[in-house]
């Protein structure tokens, strides 16, 4: 009998020495031996409990079973009857707890890598698969209108699904590209541009309409879109607002939010300035506070950028760190310092106010907050201080007011997320739905995926009822 | 792509751009910008829109030379294009009946001043226009401001038109000869906001200024353009950029704006040497 092979086929990286100095994508990827090897770790559950851990619940035992077979062009059908975006969910989804928690030899060994067969797939498909090869929609068209603000993962998933079951969509977005965060946060390294910019070329090839510079809330209100032919509209505008620390002095030049640094560099291509006209202030020692992937993007962003020496602060320990395990791991490899159970106190700054240090305070942990996680708590008299001439505040976000400002009828949290009905994502208006971190403030990519899809499903239902 | 439908130099380093974008046209109002990109490796920098034509579907900005994206297109030609534009920005004017208004504006902003004195003019106000420019090679639009305003009083650094002396000094004459004013709107560079504010506080007059902050997205994503504001944070993309200048912390202003000094001289020298 042949014996299953407990190891996950490790992904192959490109040397911390090297990527440090390079924009490129971290994880090489498979090849097909690799996958192939891989794939056939699945045992082929009767009852595959990973799907219940995909919130898009692709067929996962399905596609991989046809890497096995070889059959690739079958695997990237089955991926993409659920998935529109799967070179980018094989790269950012947090698979270790959905799929492949769920995965039966989790609870023993390394469950199957299904998000790097996932990525797999799709970078197959893209080397292979002209677009002339996608499978064209052959639904008939439901003559509905629909409009779709904000084209990041949310807004492309509920416009691929919606123009798949026949119906006419636009998208809004208010900045010149595509992508959401997918485009302005996630740094290259990590998600490479052209993996985005295809998997939107296959939305579009769908017959998705992306208008771009489209700031909805100013350009046009919601209530302009629902007069003008469009028989629902999606929100899916992502959490945009920046949360800072509201210490002292945070607003010295050199103190950046996340967002804005990554903005710069990732859709603004400031590291290329000045062939590029954005610039950025790299620094010599920066500090990033937080401990979610984006405070790792950040981190890994300085280093490549040419700083000496970048912190992670963060003011509970490692485990407690939501960002993914991986991506702490190559922070480490690169050479991040992490300064844990330590809380930014005040910034400090010269004459021409510019940054020049940090003063925190150490933390020890508490009993679990609301969040679960333990509660830091200050240590008195614990003072220290950092010099620093950079800082990036990478504490999360919270929805962006526009659309609240200029929309009547929606209801919002006390956060600041949008009231939905969590099955069908319809908001209080009507005509209105919602997903995404609008809805559930800063998330997964894949998350706001599932909730695009869910509210595809329900606006599908709700107009062809209407008829 | 956003069409230049013409362009034209009105003074040496101002131009007047007509870039065509019909909804921007017809949803302007005054005191909004737009955030703009000329091409692939341009950055996105913030424009106060200086006109609207509904008619024509087009929208006016005047530019004055001075950093790179502003160099670069000061070059650009009727025909050219700008890959971005996204607009209208920011909250509008507060345009309310509040008697003699006095619109303050130095430089570049005498043209993007226009939009916010005929709207207040419009709303009943009494409108005296206070424009001052380096000299009398650099005045612009006389008439078109004397058309908007009930009163245009014009002043150059160095008394070649007009009155002679800075404009803050002459809204401060203004006042101590005991002419009634209601409120001030300034638009120009950081240093003129701040006397001004200064010189309206002992009289209690109730200042707005326009803040031109660094902006990279302009919708409230990045915060690259805070300012604080009677010791809040505040966002000059979304929350202005209209604030009350007697609340504005204006060392903070000045310093974040000069962020990226270094880099724009590299950038310029890069592309225009």
């Amino acid at each position: 009998m042949k014996k299953n092979n407990l190891n996950r086929v490790p992904m192959p990286k490109q040397k911390p020495k090297t990527r440090t100095k390079n924009f490129d994508e971290v994880a090489l990827g498979y090849n097909s031996q690799q996958a192939k090897n891989e794939a056939e770790r699945c045992i082929q559950c009767p009852n595959p409990t990973c799907i219940e851990g995909c919130p898009v619940e692709i067929n996962i035992p399905g596609f991989i079973k046809a890497i096995v077979e070889d059959d690739m062009p079958e695997a990237v059908k089955i991926l993409k009857e659920k998935n529109s975006l799967p070179g980018i969910c094989g790269r950012v989804c947090p698979q270790e707890v959905q799929c492949e928690e769920k995965c039966v030899f989790a609870k023993k060994d390394a469950p199957v890598a299904i998000g790097r067969l996932e990525r797999f797939v799709a970078d197959w498909e893209q080397a292979h698969l002209k677009s002339s090869d996608q499978p064209l929609v052959k639904t008939k068209p439901k003559g509905k209108r629909i409009a779709v603000v904000g084209a990041g993962p949310a807004g492309l998933t509920v416009s691929a699904d919606l123009a798949k079951l026949g119906h006419q969509v636009t998208i809004f977005e208010a900045l010149h590209a595509p992508g959401g965060v997918l485009t302005y946060g996630i740094p290259n390294f990590r998600l490479p541009k052209n993996i985005v910019n295809n998997e939107i070329g296959y939305v579009k090839s769908l017959g998705v309409q992306i208008e771009l510079d489209s700031v909805v809330g100013k350009k046009m209100t919601i209530d302009e879109l629902l007069d003008n032919d469009f028989q629902a509209v999606f929100l899916g505008v992502g959490a945009g607002l920046p949360l800072f620390l509201n210490i002292p002095e945070e607003n010295l030049n050199g103190v950046y939010s996340a967002n804005e640094f990554l903005t710069r560099v990732n859709l603004m291509k400031a590291y290329k300035f000045p062939d590029y006209y954005t610039p950025i202030k790299v620094g010599k020692r920066i500090a990033v506070i937080g401990g979610g992937n984006v405070a790792m993007d950040s981190a890994r962003t300085a280093l490549r950028l040419g700083s000496e020496e970048v912190f992670i602060v963060y003011r509970r320990s490692e485990t407690e760190m939501p960002a993914r395990q991986e991506e702490i791991e190559n922070a480490k490899e690169e050479g991040i310092k992490f300064k844990l159970l330590a809380n930014p106190k005040r910034f400090l700054g010269d004459e021409q106010n510019w940054l020049k240090g940090m003063e925190c305070y150490r933390t020890k942990l508490g009993e679990p907050d609301k969040s679960g996680r333990r509660r830091p708590l200050e240590i008195p008299g614990s003072e220290f201080i950092m010099d620093i001439d950079i800082a990036v505040v990478a504490l999360g976000t919270s929805p962006n007011p526009l659309i609240a400002a200029s929309t009547k009828d929606l209801e919002f949290t006390e956060k600041g997320t949008l009231l939905i009905d969590e099955k069908t994502g319809k908001t209080t208006k009507p005509g209105v739905w919602a997903g995404g971190d609008i809805v559930s403030g800063s998330a997964t990519v894949i998350s706001a995926m599932g909730a695009g899809q869910r509210a595809a499903k329900s606006i599908h239902a709700t107009l062809m009822d209407s008829d | 792509m956003y069409e230049i439908l013409s362009k034209q130099k009105l003074v040496p380093k101002i131009h007047l751009l007509k870039i065509r974008e019909p909804i921007l046209a017809k949803k302007s109002k005054p005191g909004q910008f737009v955030v703009l990109k000329i091409d692939e490796e341009g950055e996105r920098i913030p424009l106060n829109i200086a006109d609207w034509d509904e008619n024509a579907g087009s929208i006016d900005f005047v530019i004055f030379e001075k950093g790179a994206t502003t160099l670069k297109l000061a070059s650009l030609k009727q025909g050219d294009s700008l890959v971005s534009l996204a607009g209208p920005l920011g909250l509008p004017t507060q345009i309310e009946k509040f008697g003699h208004v006095v619109c303050l504006a130095a430089g570049v902003a005498a043209g993007f001043i226009i939009p916010i004195a005929k709207a207040m003019k419009q709303k009943g106000n009494k409108v005296t226009s206070l424009i001052w420019q380096k000299n009398k090679k650099m005045v612009f639009w006389e008439d078109r401001l004397a058309e908007a305003s009930d009163r245009l009083i014009i002043a150059t650094e160095d008394g070649s038109y007009g009155q002679k002396g800075p404009a803050p000094v002459l809204l401060k004459k203004m006042l101590e000869n005991g002419e009634k004013i209601d409120r001030v709107n300034a638009m120009g560079p950081g240093p003129m906001l701040k006397a001004c504010s200064d010189i309206t506080r002992p009289f209690g007059i109730k200042t707005i200024v326009s803040l031109h902050s660094i902006m990279v997205d302009g919708i409230g994503m990045c915060g690259s353009c805070r300012v604080s504001v009677g010791g809040k944070t505040k966002f000059a993309c979304v929350d202005g950029p209209d604030f009350d200048g007697h609340q504005v912390d204006w060392k903070l202003f000045s310093a974040r704006n000069s962020l990226y000094k270094d880099e724009e001289k590299i950038a310029i020298e890069q592309h225009f040497s």
